[in-house]
């Protein structure tokens, strides 16, 4: 063997070095992971075909069901009567998993899209070669965590608004559904932020494990911690709850019942349904048939001065509730996504 | 000129010492070995010279006083890591491309002739070349960045004695066409004196011996640099030993 081809001679021009520019790192980015995000395509693709075809029909049936006229007659009754049975089995009436489901794809994007991709470069040692191009290591890291933000927000923002757009016939003129639900998180606008924030968390998992199947089980469980946290604690106290001195029946009202008690005499007097000893004392002899469910205690224990409070949080304050989520999830995903770059900066080989 | 340089150079894991004090100057235009047994530190002093790692101890500057691991540093010094770490699902053709999009020169047409030579197929994916042709698509992207400063970390250990030869003829015919400065580490004594004409001999993360290869083998008395890191590394060993 003869190594006949040699390298031109190296330049001379070292001066004042131009950084090789960012866009570079648009088809770098894209050679390396088109596999990853096509596979996140096809998953985002997916559901959003679910979506389509699961929601058509009760567009259909909406539809029909205000187009009909007079809006009294039996025919008109059952056309209502299909499309609330349609309304109250899908997605928005808890009958179905697919919501339970969709809060997984923030998860599986963040294990499976933003964990590997440095805990890859760590694992195989391919960073000893990334890290050592003139493009520069940091910069390197930021362009690639850039750009698949982008382009993942961008796909799960659509997403989240064919989500919106399945919710449509909900929030209409037949039927108003509490929007404060499982689907919450899934919007055009919490939608891509949950995403951001599971990616950097991945990333982040992947700088510090630097093992790329531990580091996929850490951001699982990260996310779902973060996400319980989220839904259980944190999403209530976004805005001080309204209250006032009436009784929503769970599952009636669009407000999202945030806490239920009774006061007496402008004094907290119990949380939630009365104590035994109170209906003892005061609704014993209440008729069995009228008894039943808080309401019959509550007339009863209203007329010895107990009146009930609910705090809330009205369907109106949907859209703040979204910013305010999708904003302090931002303000986390730049957060960690500016410590992993500070990590890739810093990390002795 | 030199190509690097160090003053008190230490890197320390974890409490221990992997490189103590390492003060070195090494001209331009060489092929310098770094010796030494598995341990003593060479593929540390590597890393800090390419940046991959910060020193705990000391300075280190290459290519003429540029810090390591800056980015006019990177500009001009192509790095082979140990085991030739390529992204073994991307096909050849891919290497080129991120290699070239991620430096401000790249010598594409260099590449291409070369690996037509050495009958490396540009579709081919890089985990499906043999040992030897993944060495070697290393080294002529490494080359192809027309680096003043190649830096290869036992660059041959796991290679075959042919694909070794070969890989060294490339090597060389870079050194000696182009004039670029090679550093490499080597614990594989055999055809050092066909590649070197500098040598550091590190052990237990100290600089044991350094300097041109001409000059060390005339005050030592030696016929090789086989020999005479041989000798060296007996002595050395020794003295740990008796310790």
């Amino acid at each position: 063997m003869t190594a006949l081809t040699v390298p031109a001679r190296p330049g001379q021009d070292d001066g004042r070095l131009r950084p090789v520019p960012w866009r570079r790192m648009a088809g770098v980015t894209w050679r390396q992971h088109r596999i990853t995000l096509a596979g996140a395509v096809v998953l985002l693709g997916a559901v959003a075909v679910w979506l389509w075809i699961s929601g058509s029909p009760l567009h259909h049936a909406y539809a029909a069901a205000v187009a009909c006229r007079p809006a009294s007659s039996p025919a008109c009754q059952n056309l209502i009567g299909a499309f609330d049975v349609s309304a109250t089995s899908n997605l928005m009436g808890n009958k179905d998993p697919g919501g339970v489901l969709l809060q997984l794809v923030p998860a599986l994007i963040g294990a499976f899209v933003g964990a590997p991709v440095l805990a890859r470069e760590l694992e195989t040692g391919t960073f000893r070669y990334a890290w050592t191009q003139g493009f520069g290591r940091w910069r390197w890291a930021l362009g690639k965590l850039a750009l698949l933000a982008v382009v993942l927000a961008a796909a799960t923002s659509l997403l989240g608004t064919l989500v919106s757009w399945y919710f449509q016939p909900e929030s209409g003129r037949l039927f108003e559904a509490a929007p404060f639900g499982d689907l919450f998180s899934l919007r055009e606008v919490t939608f891509p932020a949950w995403t951001l924030a599971a990616f950097a968390v991945g990333a982040l998992a992947g700088m510090l494990i630097r093992r790329v199947v531990p580091a996929i089980v850490a951001t699982l469980a990260v996310y779902a911690g973060l996400a319980f946290a989220t839904t259980g604690f944190l999403r209530e106290h976004y805005l001080t709850p309204l209250a006032t001195a009436s009784y929503f029946t769970p599952g009636t009202s669009t407000a999202w019942i945030i806490g239920q008690w009774s006061a007496k005499d402008g004094k907290f007097a119990f949380a939630g349904n009365p104590p035994g000893s109170l209906v003892d004392r005061f609704c014993s002899s209440l008729p069995p048939e009228k008894a039943g469910g808080p309401n019959g205690f509550a007339q009863c224990l209203a007329q010895h001065g107990y009146t009930q409070w609910t705090s809330y949080q009205p369907a109106s304050r949907f859209w703040a509730f979204q910013w305010i989520e999708a904003g302090w999830l931002l303000a986390l995903s730049a957060l960690l996504i500016a410590a992993t770059i500070w990590l890739v900066r810093r990390r002795a080989a | 000129m030199s190509i690097m340089e160090t003053t008190g150079l230490g890197k320390r894991y974890r409490g221990t010492w992997a490189l103590r004090d390492c003060t070195l100057e090494i001209p331009a235009g060489r092929v310098a070995a770094l010796v030494g047994p598995n341990g003593a530190g060479k593929s540390t002093l590597l890393n800090l010279a390419v940046g991959l790692s910060e020193p705990s101890a000391g300075v280190v500057t290459v290519l003429g006083g540029r810090a390591a691991g800056s980015p006019a540093a990177l500009d001009g010094i192509a790095f082979v890591a140990q085991d030739t770490p390529l992204y073994k699902n991307l096909s050849v053709a891919d290497m080129i491309y991120l290699t070239r999009g991620l430096n401000r020169r790249f010598d594409q047409p260099y590449a291409r002739a070369r690996l037509d030579e050495l009958g490396i197929p540009a579709k081919r994916k890089a985990g499906k070349l043999s040992g030897g042709q993944q060495a070697q698509l290393a080294l002529t992207l490494a080359l192809a960045r027309r680096p003043r400063l190649l830096v290869l970390d036992e660059p041959v250990a796991m290679l075959d004695p042919v694909a070794r030869h070969d890989f060294m003829a490339t090597v060389l015919a870079a050194a000696s066409a182009d004039g670029v400065s090679v550093l490499l580490s080597s614990h594989v004594l055999t055809e050092l004196e066909r590649v070197a004409d500098y040598l550091i001999l590190l052990s237990q993360g100290q600089v044991r011996l350094a300097g041109e290869a001409a000059d060390l083998l005339a005050a030592h008395g030696q016929a090789s640099l086989e020999e005479l890191a041989m000798a060296y590394l007996r002595e050395t060993q020794a003295a740990e030993v008796t310790r």
